[in-house]
């Protein structure tokens, strides 16, 4: 049968989707890197595919704020055709950028009644841009893409990235439901690798299909074991990363 | 209707940009601000309903979850109204002019969503009640940059954002004949030419013949294609020299050395020769795999970042990315490194000088700067070096380079008779007029105001959407030849593709970011993020369709002619006409005299005893030395998914030597980033500070991997007034040493950059005149090739009961050595090179390395062995016992233990070996000094053993605080 085809959804400033639909091929499935500008001219461009994934990067710059205008651009001009996506069972993921915009279109975490955001991802407690390794632990969810996985290691490289709800009231609420299924853990001698001050150490964000998937940390970034920061003398260099798995829970997932 | 949104956070605490703003204040003394908010602003001019302001207000620029906003007209009370108490409000606006990446962006985004408006951004600040001097001394020193950016305390009294005029067109003759050398010299330096008046008179009489008096435009074309920037007269002039070897008469100093060792190793290797193009294009190109050739370029820019640090650190970076994306038929950037120079962040405010930032701010702005721009282009920053030292306060210097990797083939490029000029990218301002000359021209505490149009800010993303467009019109090979509009405009990028063509350039159809600019302007102005390429007319329709659909503005300006030269035309009327033989070869070559004498050195002297592991501590926490995680982890050193070994290393995070990236996704050849600074010796001994440099950076690169055999070096020459015989004598001391090191090492130059006159001139607080010189600095980067990355190896101990080896003869020279910096011992010879022992020793170590002998491997550079030893049990977070007696080195020494430990001797690196392979290891090192010095320990020491026996313990959780820049 065909291998699943992966939709690489690239805007100006998008910078990680040649890593991205490589992770998507390494997994077994077809990946295509599309312009919003060319999508936007040709939406069927999405009807042979089956999994949507929006990469990291600055997209227009980031200048106002992360997201901001892509999620614009996807409202205005493509809205209805993300959401038939998702609700022909189509996978929807946001990487890092794509997660914040992911949150700003509202196709994740939005008030059902005003279909306004009511999580976003805000500047990191330490104002500053960070680029490390941190522990993540995954909790019992509907997530597709984390099936299967409890713990893993990953890269995040972000200046907003601390997740914030509208009502933090409701972060008990979405744990119960699963869809905060992605957390930032401790390391072995205890410390909290929480990068950013998110709010309940949440680092990636479901919809309650588990469809529809965003994360900060970078999958596409630990499919090799070489790409881990004390891999030499400790990690079988030839071994595949732990990230690799989201990538090939979706190609599953939809094949 | 010109409206005003300001944003702020609904959560006051998460206003990190108010923190920093009381941090500082009380920094500079000014603890009644202990309190603050912040909001980022915008002016949004156009036809604009209250409604629809507050509904884009609500749609871009605030966050429905986290950020409030107030919109109102300029002007309105409410805008400047106290919030939070605080009564005071300052605006920090960009200057008219200056570019202003964040309002671009939002105005593109608000005409999307169908409103034609100009936006301007601004940051708001809300301050308790403040004195004015108090007000104005914050401004300066901690909100704004007066070089860039106006200071609006209380209401913002603007009508229009719309500025400029048409400039009709008007031709200015500057007249020479007749002009004594006075009056030359001081049309000159009032034009900013930075013309010497020899040069002058061949410009005078190449006029002469051609009947006419020069134009402004003309002549601002000769001094950008003649500054030292754009030509490196100093570098390839003719130079009588008398040094410690002796004399020398050279008729082209770096033809004759650095040029010549390369040429020299291209033809020893014959038909294996692996350069490709070398000292030609913008950037150096050699073979990597069967269908890849990769480049590499480090560019200079020094004087832009003293005045303005991130506008000039991001704008250096840029355009070493576009030197890259330039080379060839254009290369795909892969990786960045960034280097800086600086004076010791803790210099007392008292010491600096006037018109100058201090260090720390200045540290942070250019990070700062390096960080936004590499972050957004997607390209990791895996490689670089801070490095501290007094004489770099008026004059930092910021080294960027970047690599690149093309398709086999694309590294040759010829612009064809006919083809189009097309300029691409980012529009045309009045930004960055004489950035060429002005980097030529030592700095003065007025640079800030007199060069103002010098600095540039940069527009990361518009780079990036012009790479996109570029390696997609690459990739179909819809352009003949392209090059970037770096310093000198479309003056030196048309001049350069058409030095030998010519071209006719019809500059009033250069896009332009507000009207106003003359001819002149348009041509030599420096604005950011434009390509030129050389477009075949039959492609013309398809190049256009790339750019339209990666939203880029490509525009064709005029035409590769043939005609030999460069006509410049505004509306069909003829603005100026430069024959190019007279451009590119008229210039007067200079003769100069260089003399160079050795430094006295000053006897070895120690001050007191200390214990290696005591001492130890002192040096981690150096400068130099110690960890550079916090800007580090603020560059993306991962983007693209190559990532191998990264800048910090292993479960305790330790510094890398070499970093390691592979070329191709997917693919098992790497590439090894080292660097090479001996900056601490440059004025005890310039041939092996430079020496040292090339040893360190190659020693950096094998370390980590790389095949001795395959390493390209590149040259950063950073000097003082080389204008006085003694300084030009230290540069071509330099000079010398590349060209024996290289050769010796049949390690090629392949590209390089010089930047000179690093001299700050001021008057200090007596009323004398006084110059500050940098030390001369020679910045060595090696690329480095290996052919499985799985094989690099990183400096982090591995195991509990693995033996260490130390690589190379110690011998107790202890002149600029880091140990030196504690004032422990002074004067001392300046370590050397044994050439012939480092070369030997790097090919023992990689062919053990490459029977998977070495489990770790780290280099030995700042703070000797005792440091390297140290480095490498932070980063694996186990322990290890060193023995002294043990360590191959020449005797003698008083004070033996410590000028063991500490000695900088160049060329040596400390293994790590299995038992089992201790046998075998010492088989790879015949004929190379090396010995057993330690294992590594289970328990989280390090334990040192003196000559004499006694041993002593340091933890190594102690050893890495003191790292980290922690109180111990």
């Amino acid at each position: 049968m065909l291998s699943p085809r992966a939709l690489i959804l690239r805007a100006p400033g998008t910078n990680c989707d040649h890593e991205t639909a490589h992770a998507f091929e390494r997994a077994g499935g077809l990946a295509r890197r599309v312009h919003v500008r060319a999508l936007a001219e040709r939406p069927a461009i999405a009807d042979d595919c089956q999994i949507l994934c929006i990469p990291g990067g600055f997209s227009y710059g980031d200048d106002i704020a992360s997201g901001r205008i892509f999620a614009l651009e996807l409202k205005t001009r493509l809205g209805d055709a993300l959401v038939k996506f998702r609700d022909k069972g189509g996978l929807v993921l946001g990487i890092c950028n794509g997660f914040q915009v992911l949150l700003q279109t509202g196709l994740l975490l939005a008030d059902p009644t005003t279909g306004m955001p009511e999580a976003a991802l805000a500047h990191n407690t330490s104002g500053r841009f960070i680029d490390r390794w941190v522990r993540l632990s995954c909790s019992p969810s509907p997530c597709v893409f984390l099936k299967g996985l409890s713990e893993l290691e990953l890269p995040v490289a972000h200046g907003e990235g601390r997740f914030v709800l509208r009502d933090p009231a409701r972060l008990e609420s979405l744990r119960a439901a699963g869809q905060v299924p992605l957390t930032y853990s401790a390391d072995d001698s205890g410390r909290p690798t929480n990068p950013n001050g998110a709010l309940g150490d949440v680092a990636g964000a479901c919809d309650p299909t588990g469809r529809v998937f965003g994360l900060m940390p970078h999958p596409e970034r630990f499919i090799d074991a070489t790409q881990h920061p004390s891999w030499q003398g400790r990690l079988d260099p030839a071994a595949p990363g732990a990230g690799l798995v989201l990538f090939i829970n979706a190609v599953k997932a939809t094949a | 209707m010109l409206w005003e949104v300001d944003v702020s956070l609904r959560d006051a605490a998460g206003d990190h940009a108010a923190r920093e703003v009381i941090a500082g204040a009380a920094a500079l003394g000014i603890p009644a601000c202990g309190r603050g908010r912040t909001a980022a602003g915008w002016l949004v001019e156009g036809d604009l309903s209250r409604d629809e302001a507050e509904r884009l207000a609500a749609t871009l620029f605030a966050d429905p979850v986290t950020e409030s906003s107030v919109v109102d007209e300029i002007g309105a009370a409410r805008l400047t109204q106290p919030l939070d108490g605080l009564p005071t409000v300052v605006h920090v606006l960009p200057k008219a002019g200056v570019t202003d990446p964040a309002g671009l962006t939002a105005q593109a985004a608000a005409a999307a969503l169908g409103h034609r408006v100009v936006v301007r951004s601004l940051r708001k600040y809300w301050l308790p009640a403040l004195d004015a001097a108090d007000i104005s001394r914050l401004a300066e020193k901690l909100l704004a940059n007066d070089a860039i950016q106006d200071v609006v305390v209380g209401p913002l009294a603007i009508s229009s954002l719309s500025g400029g005029r048409t400039w009709s067109f008007a031709q200015e003759t500057i007249p020479l004949a007749g002009l004594d050398d006075a009056a030359l010299e001081k049309l000159s330096r009032e034009r900013c030419l930075a013309l010497t008046v020899r040069e002058l008179h061949a410009v005078r009489d190449h006029f002469a013949t051609v009947g006419r008096e020069p134009f402004e435009i003309e002549l601002e074309t000769i001094a950008q294609t003649w500054s030292e920037h754009c030509c490196h007269k100093t570098l390839t002039s003719a130079v009588d020299h008398v040094g410690p070897a002796g004399e020398a008469r050279y008729d082209n100093l770096l033809k004759e050395t650095v040029f010549a060792a390369t040429r020299t190793i291209r033809e020893t290797l014959g038909p294996s020769d692996w350069c490709v193009s070398v000292f030609k294009d913008n950037s150096g190109v050699v073979r990597f795999d069967g269908d890849h050739d990769i480049c590499v370029k480090v560019e200079t820019h020094n004087h832009p970042s003293a005045i303005e640090p991130y506008g000039g650190a991001a704008t250096g970076l840029g355009g070493v990315i576009r030197d890259v994306l330039g080379t060839g038929l254009g290369a795909k950037p892969i990786a960045n490194l960034d280097v800086f120079c600086v004076a010791p962040s803790d210099t007392p405010a008292a010491e600096i000088p006037p018109g100058v930032i201090h260090p720390q701010r200045l540290l942070a702005g250019v990070a700062a700067g390096v960080r936004d721009y590499g972050n957004r282009m997607g390209i990791p920053t895996i490689a670089g070096a801070v490095a501290f030292h007094p004489g770099y306060i008026g004059n930092p210097l910021v080294f960027c380079g970047t690599v690149g990797i093309m398709p086999r083939g694309h590294a040759d490029a010829a612009v064809h008779p006919g083809d189009l000029v097309v300029v691409a990218g980012g529009r045309t301002g009045r930004d960055g007029i004489h950035g060429a000359t002005f980097s030529s021209i030592e700095l003065t505490s007025e640079s800030e105001t007199e060069s103002g149009g010098a600095v540039q800010i940069g527009h990361a993303i518009n780079e990036k959407m012009l790479t996109d467009f570029v390696l997609e019109a690459s990739r179909q090979q819809l352009f003949h030849a392209i090059t970037d509009c770096g310093a000198g405009g479309l003056s030196s990028a048309v001049g350069e593709m058409g030095a030998t063509l010519g071209a006719d350039v019809d500059l009033d159809r250069v896009p332009l970011k507000y009207e106003g600019l003359s001819a002149t302007e348009a041509w030599i102005s420096e604005a950011q993020e434009r390509m030129v390429l050389a477009v075949a007319p039959a492609d013309w329709p398809a190049l256009v369709k790339i750019a339209a659909d990666e939203g880029v503005e490509a525009t064709a300006i005029g035409t590769f002619t043939g005609s030999g030269r460069i006509v410049l035309k505004w509306q069909g009327r003829v603005a100026g006409e430069l024959d190019c033989h007279f451009l590119h070869e008229g210039r007067p070559r200079q003769r100069l005299v260089s003399r160079s004498v050795p430094v006295p050195q000053e006897p070895l002297a120690w001050s007191g005893v200390a214990s290696v592991a005591a001492a130890v501590v002192e040096v981690l926490a150096l400068p130099d030395v110690a960890s550079k995680e916090r800007i580090v982890r603020q560059y993306d050193h991962e983007v693209q998914g190559c990532s191998v070994l990264k800048p910090l290393l292993g479960p305790g995070e330790g510094p890398a030597d070499g970093t390691v990236i592979r070329g191709v996704l997917g693919r098992n050849r790497g590439i090894v980033l080292g660097v090479g600074l001996r900056h601490h010796i440059g004025r005890l001994d310039p041939y092996q500070m430079a020496a040292g440099g090339i040893v360190e950076a190659i020693a950096n690169a094998v370390a980590a991997g790389a095949d001795p055999d395959r390493i390209a070096l590149l040259d950063n020459f950073c000097w003082g007034d080389t204008r006085r015989a003694d300084s030009l004598g230290t540069l071509v001391e330099a000079c010398r040493a590349c060209h024996d090191l290289a050769i010796a090492l049949a390690a090629p130059f392949v590209s390089g950059k010089d930047s000179l006159n690093n001299v700050f001139a001021y008057t200090d607080a007596a009323g004398a005149a006084r110059e500050i010189s940098i030390p001369p600095t020679l910045l060595i980067t090696a690329m480095g090739q290996l052919d499985d990355v799985r094989r690099a190896v990183s400096p982090d101990l591995k195991a509990a009961g693995n033996r260490l080896a130390v690589v190379g003869e110690t011998r107790p020279d202890m002149a600029g050595s880091q140990l030196a910096l504690t004032g422990r011992v002074s004067g001392g010879d300046v370590p050397t090179v044994d050439v012939a022992a480092f070369r030997a020793a790097i090919r023992a170590v990689s062919a053990a390395r490459r029977g998977g002998l070495v489990q770790s491997c780290h280099d030995v550079s700042d703070g000797g062995l005792a440091a390297a030893v140290a480095e490498m049990a932070i980063a694996g977070k186990l322990g290890a016992r060193f023995v002294l007696a043990d360590v191959p080195a020449t005797s003698g020494a008083a004070n033996h233990d410590l000028a063991i430990a500490f000695a900088e001797t160049p060329g040596r690196f400390v293994c790590e070996v299995r038992p089992e392979h201790a046998a075998e290891f010492a088989r790879c090192m015949d004929g190379v000094r090396f010995a057993w010095v330690g294992e590594v320990m289970s328990s989280p020491d390090l334990e040192v053993v003196s000559t004499t026996g006694t041993i002593d313990r340091v933890a190594v959780d102690r050893l890495a605080r003191a790292w980290h820049g922690e109180n111990v």
